[in-house]
């Protein structure tokens, strides 16, 4: 055929056929998505050390491991509130001349997702401990170290974060572990990953693909959640597995008087609007508001903790529970 | 796990060994080449003295040893039973007489066929693409090793250069940009102008090519450590005045191609520069399209990231490389390929469909619905041009079977073709909406894209590597290491991908189960394991494929002492004719 034989009609050809798809499934699609999406009302554009942190984060290639995005299907409600909208990223420009818009949406959750990651777990001692040495809060994490992060210095200087690094971590070391700037930045641009509320009204997409709900068999737990998956996702990375907490950052909860005593109220209050009356320890954030957490998770929680570790304590029901935090959710909305 | 008994963990010890190994070897080697050295050295000395002692030969002496050397020289003529009349094969049917003279402990595969003659510039300029190919082939498995051991051993070092996240982009551009599209490039400077039956139009181009590539991936390497990247984009991490280089590299190779081709003797363009060509234009599209820094806010930004990351393999490296495989399959097996209207069908069809399926790496994400669905009918689509390709190399090898056992470079074929077939069809299987809940963000990710670049291409390019290697130089490579280059490399493939591709389903299920992360986490911890194991494999079977690339274009240098008379009076011959000229 005349038309296979000519190399300039068949290589336009190609490249015409190429183009025209190319033009369809990325340009249009592409200009029709920035052009058309503006980031939500509620939407705040980051502080000047949180978009510093950024460039650390990208610098440093977390998004490797890390993704985020929160999918429309169930097993993605652990990392937001609801399934993430083209408006969540329309904010995010290019970094500058040299570099690309970085959304860093990722396509490898070797780590968990950081969409809600300052929701999820804002604490700042544990983010810069876990960020010099991820194994001292997480045993099991293979994230990588990142002590360049920070200085070895003799003195605490006047605005130096120190880091209270447990023993066995820290050979060799002799002088205070200080967080220097770059820590400091990465912290604040990990802590204000955040979804944004939609605006009143709007109702949130679906999640796709619901877990079967299964009918729970235990009759003595009264049809309460495993506590110890909750203790597990919610409470361990502070707290430990093994209930011991971590000396000089987050107090233990084995053989607590918190925990074991009757004053519910108070262990409800702290779970669901966090804790700072001790100065030997880190403060805790409201991990049950933060995570959504209903009166049956927190009471077996609660149930977990008190029957856990040789702590051997009278458990609660899930109407006690409710009552305590209906009252709190009251009180603070006044 | 507490660091300081790691080294007690059995699955550590098995990485180090399997490490060690390589290097013990390697060490050998050396060893055994600085032996060689030192040994000619002393053998120089002493063939000096030699040539001193013989330059003086008494006359005598010289008589003596004339004498010897018919003497020794005496033989029957073997032709007392045939007589003086010299036979003739005017038919040709005695060829390819072999004989075997020893016990085979290796099987003895066929050598490599002389072919047509190739201006020595041109295979010089070859050899340079593809020796900066293994190098960065070595290089950036190396790196991809190290990467492997970090998830079993996270605190191997605390570098910033080397930790994690900046590390893992230098692994996959090296090797993409610096090992498979510089082999890539140096082949089709052997294709090009052998099916358009006319000497390339630019060695020159070749060479400026082959350095703007070089150039990019070196200092895009460097960057990446540094911590200068573009954000986060898959295959899109050096920045864009890096890859300009590159892409400048590209550009001005396929102009010389063009132009090669548009002085063809023959009336057709094969089909080989057909795929060939289309893959270096599509590959600047995409990259001026992806680069291009004056757009892509918000979601842009991820959508021209799939259509980007997904061309990038489907249109540059696979393309690429079956249009290589059309012309060296059906030259390697000696008879035509099967079907040309099939090779025609695949071409048009991997065009049509290949370039909607970008965004499936997306699925369930925020780009929009229908986007998504377009990805997942074109991944289905692929089925066709998957099928065509692999139908008609198959039946290109229908009743060449029997050569497979008898060559070293068929079996590379013929694992890259499986491995087209099925990593190509598994890549649509991940596509659809279920499979995606299980897989994505996985590790099976990870098992896919080896499968498929080290399945498909690396063994593609091996095979063709060492078809024309032997040819350019005229040295063979020995059959043993090839062999186990081979075996290594597959069985590393196999034990890197399979578990990871086990304990990913067994985490998306965990997943999908609602457990906490971090035991999905210690459920990998094994199948990890497998990988560094499944790896160094593989990376010890490059190091033996460098090894095989360095003796089959290295100069053989050998210092023979003349011992027998025949000898002796031969050197002196020519010591004398210098000495005359010399004066």
């Amino acid at each position: 055929m005349e038309f296979f034989d000519n190399h300039k009609k068949l290589f336009r050809s190609a490249l015409g056929l190429f183009l025209l798809l190319t033009l369809f499934v990325a340009i249009i699609p592409a200009l029709n998505n920035q052009e058309n999406n503006a980031p939500l009302p509620n939407y705040e554009p980051s502080s000047e050390e949180a978009s510093l942190g950024k460039k650390s984060f990208i610098a440093n290639g977390c998004v490797a491991c890390h993704t985020q995005q929160v999918r429309n299907v169930d097993m993605d409600k652990m990392w937001g509130k609801r399934p993430g909208i083209a408006a969540d990223y329309a904010g995010i420009t290019r970094t500058d001349f040299w570099r690309n818009t970085a959304t860093l949406m990722g396509t490898e959750r070797t780590g968990p997702d950081l969409t809600n990651i300052g929701t999820r777990q804002p604490g700042l001692a544990w983010n810069l401990l876990h960020l010099y040495q991820p194994r001292t809060v997480v045993e099991k994490s293979i994230m990588p170290a990142y002590p360049w992060l920070f200085e070895i210095k003799n003195e605490i200087g006047k605005d130096d974060v120190e880091v209270i690094v447990p023993d066995e971590f820290r050979k060799g070391i002799n002088g205070k572990i200080i967080a220097k700037k770059e820590a400091l930045h990465l912290v604040a641009y990990l802590q204000s990953l955040k979804q944004t509320p939609l605006p009143e009204g709007k109702i949130p997409m679906e999640f796709l693909y619901k877990k079967k709900e299964s009918p729970m068999s235990d009759g003595n737990k009264a049809n309460l959640p495993d506590g110890q998956t909750l203790y597990t996702q919610n409470c361990a990375s502070c707290h430990q597995a093994n209930g011991e907490g971590l000396k000089g950052a987050f107090p233990p909860l084995k053989g607590s008087s918190i925990v074991l005593e009757d004053n519910l109220e108070l262990f409800v209050d702290i779970i669901m609007r966090g804790y700072d009356a001790r100065e030997e320890y880190a403060v805790m954030n409201a991990v049950g508001t933060d995570n959504n957490l209903s009166p049956e998770e927190v009471t077996a929680i609660i149930n977990h903790e008190k029957t856990s570790w040789g702590n051997n304590a009278k458990t609660v029901t899930s109407d006690d529970v409710k009552k305590i935090m209906d009252y709190i959710k009251q009180a603070s909305k006044k | 796990m507490k660091i300081e008994n790691i080294l007690n963990e059995w699955g550590i010890i098995i990485t180090i060994i399997l490490i060690a190994i390589p290097v013990i070897v390697a060490s050998i080697i050396v060893i055994l080449r600085a032996n060689t050295v030192v040994s000619n050295y002393f053998k120089k000395k002493e063939l000096e003295k030699f040539n001193e002692y013989i330059k003086d030969l008494h006359p005598e002496e010289v008589q003596k040893l004339e004498q010897r050397k018919k003497e020794l020289e005496f033989a029957l003529s073997n032709n007392e039973l045939a007589g003086e009349t010299t036979p003739i094969d005017t038919k040709g049917l005695i060829n390819h007489v072999s004989q075997v003279e020893a016990l085979r402990f290796i099987e003895q595969k066929k050598k490599s066929q002389p072919r047509p003659y190739i201006e020595p510039q041109l295979s010089k300029l070859i050899l340079w693409y593809l020796g900066c190919a293994t190098f960065w082939l070595v290089f950036g498995t190396t790196v991809g090793e190290y990467l492997g051991i970090k998830f079993v051993a996270p605190d191997v070092d605390h570098y910033s250069w080397l930790s994690f996240g900046r590390l893992r982009p230098v692994h996959t551009n090296a090797v993409f940009w610096g090992w498979a599209s510089l082999a890539m490039m140096g082949l089709a400077y052997y294709v090009i102008p052998r099916v358009s039956n006319v000497p390339i139009a630019s060695i020159k181009t070749g060479y400026r090519s082959l350095i703007l590539i070089n150039t990019s991936v070196i200092i895009g390497s460097i960057c990446l450590m540094a911590g200068i990247n573009n954000g986060g984009g898959e295959y899109r991490e050096y920045i864009w005045p890096v890859m300009a280089l590159f892409g400048i590299g590209i550009l001005i190779s396929l102009r010389n191609f063009f132009k090669t081709i548009a002085k063809r003797t023959n009336k057709e363009i094969y089909v080989s520069n057909w795929y060939i060509i289309s893959a270096m234009m599509y590959l600047l599209v995409i990259a001026f399209v992806a680069y291009w820094p004056g757009w892509q806010r918000g979601l842009g930004e991820t959508i021209v990231q799939g259509y980007y990351m997904h061309q990038g393999v489907g249109m540059w490296f696979m393309l690429f490389n079956l249009g290589l495989m059309y012309y060296f399959l059906p030259q390697q097996l000696n008879r035509p390929i099967y079907s040309y209207s099939l090779g025609i069908l695949a071409f048009w069809t991997q065009i049509l469909f290949y370039t909607l399926i970008g965004t499936h790496h997306f699925i369930f994400s925020a780009i929009p619905w229908w986007l998504q669905t377009v990805a997942i009918v074109g991944s289905a689509g692929m089925i066709i041009p998957v099928v065509a390709g692999t139908t008609n190399f198959l039946m290109t090898f229908k009743g060449s079977w029997n050569k497979l056992s008898g060559s070293y470079t068929l079996p590379f074929y013929l694992i890259g073709i499986i491995f087209y077939f099925t990593g190509s069809l598994q890549g649509t299987a991940e596509a659809f909406r279920f499979t995606n809940l299980v897989w994505h963000f996985t590790d099976f990710t990870v098992a896919h894209s080896h499968l498929t670049m080290y399945g498909i291409i690396c063994f593609m390019l091996w095979g063709f590597i060492y078809t024309i290697v032997p040819r350019l130089t005229g040295n063979e490579p020995p059959q043993i290491t090839v062999g186990a280059h081979f075996w290594l490399a597959l069985i590393g493939l196999i034990f890197y991908s399979f578990p990871l591709m086990y304990g990913a389903t067994l985490r998306g299920l965990m997943w999908m189960d609602g457990k906490p992360f971090i035991e999905s986490v210690e459920l990998m911890a094994p199948y990890w394991m497998w990988r560094a194991i499944g790896g160094s494999l593989m990376w010890l079977s490059h190091i033996l494929f460098a090894y095989n690339f360095y003796v089959m274009v290295r100069r053989k240098e050998e210092i023979i002492i003349p011992e027998s008379p025949i000898d002796i009076l031969k050197a002196k011959l020519e010591l004398d004719k210098q000495t005359i000229t010399n004066k």
